[in-house]
């Protein structure tokens, strides 16, 4: 523990901290750009040097370890000429187009100039000008305001993985890049524009288009997979200009994937502003809200409970989610499910589809078996915490990580062990040599995902993977190594709210078969769309589809009468991410016109069907679910679960394991409705399959 | 003592006799009153008068969308939205000011990187209805090109002072 005193004041910290971090904990001050608390240190912008006494130059504080009897001075008359001289040589070859740069207003190199600079330049020769580079449909690159830190590519080499960026040349004639010209192939490249510390790299779908200082700041959380992330957005007049990350160490550090970031311009376009009500000529015809719930009531009126079924989409939040429980229950329909994809999950412990070890207990994992889950894909942030994993591990003995299911590249290495069910069962049976890798591990992990757990033998799979959790000793008083990987932000919320089939209830497939056989009346598909449409037949024809959503994707196009209900970023709402963590979502912008909250959707329609919803308010609907479920009160935290049995004996198919996730930048109606995804789908993916031919 | 010059003074008609002759001798001085509008009094080069954006020599207009205006504006009368042109430069779709809002203050000129913004010597543009007065990017390039002789004169004579 060394001890060293940094102007006049002694601070005792441990061995291996670097001057700056001691400095921080003293709440001083170092200008910095190529340091970042989460990267390596490569101590090549100088701007943090300090005085360091009986040494004869300054010192680059972010690289130099705190030792025993360092007396330190960060502003000394040096210390201060040290700084300035350095921004000088840095302000040499940046062009002076603050005005149109992106970054201005939240610039470092604006902001540390303004506090660390000179007034002027004595700069008189010609400065360097650098060509732009291509880096794909979401990063702007303007390359001759780039300093040189290498954030960008010290972030696409340790925290995504794809070491495609690059420097080339030396000295003045350095140039960042990606050598050959090409789009990144990461799901987190996003996370550069926020690292590069002036405005070399620079969103491309929110070029030119807002200032930082018009913003509206809302601080709120991500929907777009079931993560959690934490964030922020940035709005302007009713319009989300941006989303940026907000830093939560338990969920996702600091960063946030490229969907979450980029699909926002989705909210935008497709909208369902104002209810529809299929005409008798099969046309949807525009309606006044009064309208679309008379014409529900007719619909409903004289049906009985059990010919009436109700489906619960990927995006939904709790809020809604009770109510639409509470309505289908005064309607006396016991067939309501959450599971649009058939997983064969819910109903028993909540261990059963929690993702127990937690994000942040990822970091504590010493083996990982994947089976079916393609992390990098369902769930970037948990891919880039279990690659963040590995390489803190030995690199002699890295973490050993294993697949079974499809072989994807998931940015750090793995052993693919198989490809399907037998290969589980063979590790479960113990007969497969990783039996004995997650045998010997201390806290081993088991993550199974919705490609093994969404067919029709999933509970068998899911029992296979629990007991293959107990036997390995996984599951422990202070580690439970048993983990689903859920893709879709509202399944917990809506598991830990109870939508699933009641006593005799039908699931999604059964309402689907019910809907073919005409054993159904009334299907309410709430934000519903990644169902088989043709199981209702043609409009007018099979049962009456209510959609209610934000966008027209495939339910609203079959639907028979639409209710337009609020986007994530439009209400406040309760959302639960996959390690069970409750957390709420404030409103940032208003519904496009018609369009309501949908919990008030609901509480306004169960008055003309004659159950009226006993809560008028967020806060009676909140207390609410918590009668129905505690766990909802407890916000932002991690609620301990039991351990007990879940998923069922039977058969394993022989079928091979396939994720759920076909197309990362296209998993919902909100990602499906955004031109940004759709660029990115063209030019990325794109590029990838042209590489591969 | 008072009292007789007061008397005095009256009683010889002295105040009429000043009066009259300050009129006699104003009547040979030149006019300071001007016959508007069809005379104008003389303008400081540093007039604050009606907003007009500039263009460059080559037509290309002058406004870069940085904002700077918009954000310095204390009556935020100025209202821009940006995006990126076509050759991938960055201009403003549309950039309006309310002159019903405006102070005429000149930060918006102060502020502006580019002397795109600027307050011309034009004061003539009082109209009859307020929508008149919200004026849009079409209407103050308009004024640019309309005015820009004089403005670009104003800002050559200023500009040592600056």
């Amino acid at each position: 523990m060394p001890k060293l005193t940094i102007d006049d004041m002694e601070i005792e910290v441990e061995a291996g901290t670097s001057v700056l971090q001691a400095c921080e904990r003293l709440g001083i001050e170092i200008p910095r750009f190529c340091y970042h608390d989460r990267l390596s240190v490569p101590a090549n912008c100088r701007m943090c040097l300090v005085e360091m006494e009986k040494s004869p130059k300054p010192i680059a504080s972010c690289a130099m370890p705190a030792s025993e009897g360092m007396v330190i001075h960060t502003d000394s008359e040096l210390t201060r000429n040290a700084r300035r001289g350095v921004m000088e040589f840095l302000l040499i070859n940046h062009p002076l187009d603050c005005p149109i740069c992106d970054q201005g207003g939240e610039c470092d190199l604006q902001d540390q100039a303004m506090a660390y600079g000179f007034d002027h330049s004595r700069f008189q020769e010609n400065k360097r000008a650098v060509t732009e580079k291509y880096l794909g449909p979401l990063i702007k690159t303007f390359m001759t305001r780039c300093i040189h830190c290498t954030r960008c590519v010290r972030f696409a080499d340790e925290i995504a993985g794809v070491p495609e960026m690059g420097a080339t040349g030396r000295g003045e004639h350095m140039e960042i890049g990606t050598y050959i010209e090409q789009a990144i192939t990461s799901e987190m490249s996003g996370n550069m524009i926020d690292i590069c510390p002036v405005g070399a790299l620079t969103s491309k779908p929110y070029q030119f288009h807002a200032r930082p200082w018009e913003l509206k700041r809302v601080e709120t959380i991500d929907v777009l997979d079931a993560v959690g992330s934490n964030v922020r957005v940035d709005a302007r007049g009713g319009e989300v200009m941006r989303v940026l990350p907000r830093l939560h160490e338990d969920v996702n550090e600091e960063w946030i994937s490229d969907k979450t970031r980029f699909a926002y311009d989705g909210l935008k376009r497709r909208r369902l502003d104002r209810p529809y009500v299929r005409g008798a000529d099969g046309k949807l015809k525009q309606a006044t809200w009064s309208e679309a719930f008379a014409a529900l009531a007719a619909r409903l009126n004289g049906v009985p409970g059990d010919r009436i079924a109700a489906i619960a989409g990927d995006l939904v939040d709790v809020e809604a989610v009770v109510a639409l429980k509470d309505l289908m229950a005064a309607l006396g329909s016991p067939h309501t499910d959450c599971r649009q994809d058939g997983a064969a999950i819910g109903g028993g412990p909540r261990a059963g589809y929690l993702f127990n070890t937690s994000i942040a207990g990822i970091e504590d994992a010493d083996a990982v078996l994947l089976v079916g889950a393609n992390p990098r894909h369902e769930a970037t942030l948990i891919n880039a915490r279990i690659r963040k994993t590995w390489l803190a591990s030995d690199a002699r003995a890295p973490l050993p990580v294993a697949q079974i299911g499809e072989a994807v590249d998931l940015t750090f290495r793995t052993q693919h062990l198989g490809t399907g069910p037998e290969t589980l069962q063979a590790v479960a049976d113990g007969a497969h040599p990783f039996f004995q890798v997650l045998k010997d591990a201390e806290r081993p992990m088991i993550v199974v995902g919705m490609g093994a757990l969404a067919r029709p033998d999933g509970a068998a799979v899911l029992a296979t993977a629990r007991r293959l959790a107990e036997s390995v000793g996984a599951i422990g008083d202070d580690w439970c190594g048993f983990n689903v990987l859920h893709a879709a932000a509202g399944r917990v919320g809506a598991l830990d709210a109870g939508f699933l089939p009641g006593p005799g209830g039908r699931d999604v497939a059964g309402i689907l078969n019910g809907a073919r056989e005409g054993a159904l009346d009334l299907v309410w598909l709430f934000g519903a769309d990644e169902l088989d449409m043709s199981a209702f037949g043609a409009p007018g024809e099979g049962p009456v589809v209510v959609y209610q959503g934000h966008h027209g994707d495939r339910g609203a196009a079959r639907a028979d009468i639409i209710l337009p209900g609020a986007a994530y970023t439009e209400k406040a709402a309760t959302y639960v991410s996959l390690e069970g963590r409750v957390q709420q979502a404030r409103q940032a912008v208003f519904p496009p016109g018609e369009a309501r909250e949908d919990w008030k959707i609901l509480r306004a329609l169960s008055e003309p069907l004659g159950h009226r919803l006993p809560y008028d308010t967020l806060a009676q609907l909140r207390a609410r679910m918590v009668d129905l479920n505690p766990v909802f009160g407890r916000i932002n935290t991690l609620v301990p679960v039991d351990w007990g049995a879940f998923g069922a004996d039977g058969a394993m198919d022989a079928a091979p394991f396939v994720g759920p996730v076909a197309n990362y930048y296209m998993t919902d109606p909100i990602s499906r409705a955004s031109e940004t995804m759709a660029r990115c789908v063209d030019e990325i993916l794109g590029g990838q399959r042209a590489a591969a031919e | 003592m008072s009292f007789i010059n007061r008397t005095a003074r009256s009683l010889l008609l002295s105040e009429l006799v000043s009066g009259m002759a300050l009129t006699f001798k104003t009547m040979f001085k030149p006019k300071v009153t001007l016959n508007y509008p069809y005379e104008k009094g003389p303008l400081s080069p540093r007039f604050r008068g009606e907003h007009a954006l500039r263009r460059y020599a080559n037509g290309e207009e002058r406004c870069i969308a940085c904002k700077l205006c918009e954000a310095i504006c204390p009556a935020q009368a100025i209202t821009i939205e940006a995006e990126a042109r076509d050759d991938g430069s960055r201009r403003t779709t549309r950039y309006d000011i309310d002159m019903t809002k405006c102070i005429y203050c000149g930060f918006c000129q102060e502020a502006c990187p580019v002397d795109a913004i600027v307050e011309g010597p034009n004061f003539e543009f009082a109209s009859e209805t307020r929508e008149e007065l919200y004026y849009n990017k079409d209407k103050l390039l308009a004024n640019g090109d309309r005015w820009e002789s004089q403005i670009a004169q104003n800002i050559a004579s200023d500009a040592p002072y600056r």
